[in-house]
């Protein structure tokens, strides 16, 4: 029995075939209908935060656009450049591993990388220009409570002061920076995590674990990836466009 | 093995069209749309970005039936999520005891 085992493995099994699956097809195929499962509860999961700032951006639409508008447009939308070009990448690196070619696909993994953390170095440059500007909603951080300086209509523009249009509270601005940081802050974990996903993919490809057979990991993180780059391509809009047309 | 391998030029074509897709949602935002068409103009760009990112990088337009589905239910709770939730929230004034 041992013997006509070690026979069937030698003629259908890939090395990295688990013993439960048929074969390599049905292994991989398992593995990506899994991951969609799992990126279903994340829409989920996301798409309850979308829900909360739909709400109460209509609830407070002067103070949503006056917080919007605070934002730094460039510095989003080179971000979304940057994230844009890294789910490219991460393609890449999928179909170079389809292809059985193992240091371009090595290279498209360690340019993700690079490109993820880019985005999360211009996201935490945003993110302390918001502490200068006291716009961390609550008390999360000690000592620098919300409270950012309101541009007078009477002064010399400042970038720094928050620019409230008509009917807007300063309540009603940091309710839109709660969800900012909620969601951005969540983005930007998914973001942690799949660097750290992408670091696991990069040694296991400089062993030679990966071939046109057997790729089920570099495919699913791929998925994951952009999973992530889909939500900021919703988030780059709603957060950071929604008040431009009022400037003018 | 049935497996589809999209060709790096699709990759790229896609990439470009997602990077014009950034730049057109940047450029309406500045125009003042009447009514509610800014966001409208917004998200219909994100949907669009979206749907190319899950057809083409994510390979569902040649997965399986079953992750078509799966998609498919995704979009329908998330359906649910909104419409039971803004049908709630978005006719409460109709009432005048306020809440």
């Amino acid at each position: 029995m041992i013997e006509s085992h070690a026979t069937t493995q030698e003629v259908h099994g890939h090395r990295a075939l688990q013993h439960h699956f048929e074969n390599m097809e049905q292994q991989r195929e398992a593995g990506t209908i899994g991951m969609w499962v799992f990126l279903v509860t994340e829409i989920m999961f996301f798409g309850g935060m979308f829900l909360a700032y739909a709400l109460y951006r209509n609830m407070f639409p002067a103070a949503f656009a006056s917080a919007s508008n605070h934002l730094d447009i460039t510095l989003g939308a080179v971000n979304t450049g940057v994230l844009i070009l890294s789910s490219f990448t991460m393609a890449m690196a999928v179909y170079f591993t389809q292809v059985g070619k193992q240091r371009p696909q090595i290279i498209a993994l360690v340019l993700t990388l690079i490109l993820g953390l880019a985005f999360l170095g211009i996201k935490a440059v945003e993110y302390h220009e918001k502490y200068t500007d006291r716009l961390i909603p609550g008390h999360l951080i000690p000592g620098a409570s919300f409270g950012p300086a309101v541009q007078e209509h009477d002064q010399p523009m400042d970038a720094h002061k928050l620019h409230l249009l008509p009917g807007a509270t300063l309540k009603q601005v940091e309710m839109f920076y709660w969800i900012y940081f909620a969601m951005t802050g969540m983005h930007a974990l998914h973001m942690i995590i799949g660097a750290g996903l992408l670091i696991f993919l990069i040694i296991w490809s400089m062993k030679g674990r990966f071939d046109p057979e057997y790729h089920g990991p570099v495919e699913v993180v791929g998925l994951y990836w952009h999973f992530v780059d889909i939500v900021w391509i919703f988030l780059f809009p709603l957060l950071y466009l929604l008040g431009r047309h009022f400037e003018h | 093995m049935s497996e589809h391998i999209v060709s790096v030029r699709v990759y790229i074509t896609i990439f470009l069209a997602l990077l014009v897709g950034t730049a057109l949602t940047v450029a309406a935002a500045f125009f003042d749309f009447p009514w509610r068409l800014n966001t409208i103009v917004a998200l219909t760009i994100a949907v669009a970005k979206a749907t190319l990112v899950v057809l083409y990088f994510m390979h569902v337009r040649y997965s399986a039936r079953l992750v078509w589905v799966i998609v498919a239910s995704a979009l329908f709770w998330m359906g649910i999520l909104f419409a039971f939730t803004f049908s709630d929230y978005f006719t409460r004034h109709w009432l005048s005891t306020g809440y």
